[in-house]
């Protein structure tokens, strides 16, 4: 999972959708990878203001990465911004480890760089 | 990477603003969709001057042939365009609307060309080529014949609509290429890792086109399978993120999976992310943020319809324990599904894409309908603008591609009372589950009957 991902996920119990606790999950035992990606400034600039910006500082800062401004970069970013953003957004992925919910703490397992939101019966 | 169209500059013989469009004659009813789609999206006053399903030539209407060259350098379902000197039924005609039009022939008499002859639904020898050819000697070329690398490329197009007899002929100049040979580079064939269910490469590529997938979109496809929808997305530059209910389908087999195909497009880089999921309690945060939805859902033939949860609707409720922990964190641990409706499912995925697509985002989705069924059936949501509605015919069924715009919400008519208490008496009850899957099964008997009725009288 990409930490650009973790910006979209939430718990999928519906009961915690409106908790403000529920977002972001926390990663517990994340075994973390980078893989050199080529650059898509185009995606960067579209889906910044996009961004749940405290939230990925959250979770950034909970992965050991704590360089990240705490407020978003507003107008024109410069380049080294946009290849920091791209390094941590898209290039830094979660390949095994957990995804915790701070509201009713159900544990998303992630396996081979893929997650699985799939709710046991009592909480669907 | 898809190549961009040549940016290079039109020599002046090639400018025009009427434009011969080479179709290719199959999935005629998506042909005018597709472009208007990228009419839409490039934001070009695409007009269609002459048009039927059952010619591969139509004649479009646009600014500039530089904008022609862009819309059509997109197209799936094009094959070519052409500035367009002329069209008659006959070569008298053609030959005098073209000499009455001198002043197109000074740019054209410096530069190297090639003359093609081609002929739809009939055949000319070499010897008929090229006379035809030297029929057009009044227009005085001296740059000399290039074979190779023309710099112009004359075109005279040969209609047949019967097989017999010459319809219509045109006459232009080419213009460039469509990205149909992209459909080869896609093919099923030639993918490492596919599934029972991948759509082919065709109407994927045509599917993410008209929901204007583009260079620096998000694009989520919530019942991605093996990633059919996410590679053609991504070949038209959107980000992609999948999502399936079933999980082996993106992790595939060893080397054989999403990720491994992405690295053989040599577009890794704008695959997002893979994941397990349920789209009735999906985990993404209910915000505005995805830029389109392309999908085939499971319409319950091949793949069952299921969703999170047990059939008995009082089961399972608490926590099962095995060996003094709960059940559900075993890593072996599958949870129950349960047969959903598939109107149902439908309503779920324009709902979502209500609460999760960006003002004129797009929705492109998959359904079969049984062929009696019409236009009845074709869900709706205010929030949702129908653009598209593009028909794949089979025997006894069909499947739609549906096209709809997010729209913004002060755009939007609210639903009276009134119209909400109709709408609800008409959905019936979720048992009644899959009309179409019951019809396919049934075998379509009811038309079936009417055949044989048509037959014996």
């Amino acid at each position: 999972m990409k930490i650009l991902t973790t910006n979209y996920i939430t718990c999928a119990v519906k009961a915690c959708k409106t908790s403000s606790n529920a977002f972001p999950l926390q990663f517990r035992d994340a075994e973390l990878v980078q893989e050199e990606l080529e650059l898509n400034e185009e995606f960067i600039k579209n889906i910044l203001p996009r961004i749940e910006w405290p939230a990925l500082v959250q979770t950034a800062a909970s992965l050991g990465f704590t360089t990240l401004p705490s407020t978003k970069p507003e107008g024109d970013l410069d380049e080294q911004m946009i290849k920091d953003l791209h390094t941590l957004l898209v290039e830094t992925q979660v390949i095994s480890g957990k995804l915790v919910c701070g509201n009713c703490q159900h544990e998303y397992n992630i396996h081979q760089g893929i997650a699985n939101f799939l709710l046991p019966n009592h909480l669907v | 990477m898809p190549s961009p169209p040549q940016e290079r500059a039109l020599l002046p013989a090639l400018e025009g603003t009427k434009f011969l469009v080479h179709f290719a004659q199959t999935h005629e009813s998506f042909r005018q969709a597709e472009l208007d789609s990228l009419a839409v999206y490039y934001n070009l006053p695409l007009e269609w001057v002459e048009y039927s399903d059952s010619s591969p030539f139509a004649i479009i209407s646009l600014p500039t042939a530089a904008d022609a060259r862009k819309l059509i350098g997109r197209s799936i379902l094009a094959k070519g365009v052409y500035t367009l000197w002329a069209h008659a039924e006959d070569y008298d005609t053609l030959h005098s609307q073209i000499q009455k039009q001198p002043h197109l022939f000074p740019p054209c008499q410096h530069h190297t060309f090639k003359f093609t002859v081609d002929t739809f639904q009939s055949s000319r020898s070499i010897k008929e080529q090229h006379a035809t050819i030297a029929s057009f000697s009044y227009l005085n070329l001296q740059g000399g014949i290039s074979m190779k690398t023309p710099e112009l490329h004359f075109f005279v197009f040969e209609e047949f609509p019967d097989r017999k007899n010459l319809g219509r002929i045109f006459f232009g100049l080419k213009l460039g290429d469509s990205d149909r040979d992209s459909v080869n580079r896609y093919d099923l064939k030639k993918r490492k890792y596919i599934g029972t269910t991948s759509m082919d490469a065709e109407l994927s590529l045509l599917t993410c086109n008209m929901a204007l997938c583009a260079p620096g979109k998000l694009v989520y496809d919530p019942f991605a399978g093996t990633g059919s929808f996410l590679y053609t997305a991504s070949h038209f530059g959107s980000t992609t993120m999948g999502s399936d209910i079933d999980g082996r389908q993106l992790r595939g087999k060893k080397d054989r999976n999403v990720v491994n195909n992405f690295k053989q497009y040599n577009m890794s880089n704008r695959y997002l992310d893979g994941f397990t999921a349920d789209l009735t309690n999906t985990p993404l945060r209910k915000a505005r943020y995805l830029d389109a939805i392309v999908c085939d859902p499971p319409y319950g033939v091949r793949e069952g319809l299921k969703v999170l949860g047990s059939r008995d609707p009082e089961k399972g409720k608490t926590p099962v324990m095995v060996g003094g922990i709960p059940g559900h964190l075993r890593p072996e641990y599958i949870p129950p599904k349960r047969p959903f409706g598939f109107e149902e499912m439908l309503d779920e995925v324009l709902q979502f894409s209500v609460d999760y697509l960006v003002d004129g985002g797009r929705l492109a989705f998959w359904m079969p309908t049984a062929n009696e069924d019409g236009e009845t059936g074709i869900p709706r949501n205010r929030r949702l603008r129908l653009d598209h509605h593009c028909v794949q015919t089979f025997n006894k069924w069909s499947r739609r591609l549906l096209v709809y715009t997010r729209l913004k919400d002060e755009d939007v008519v609210e639903e009276t009372e009134e119209e909400k208490r109709e709408r609800e008496d008409k959905r019936g009850t979720a048992d009644q589950l899959n009309g179409f899957r019951k019809k396919y099964f049934e075998g379509f008997k009811a038309q079936d009957a009417e055949e044989e009725a048509g037959k014996s009288l």
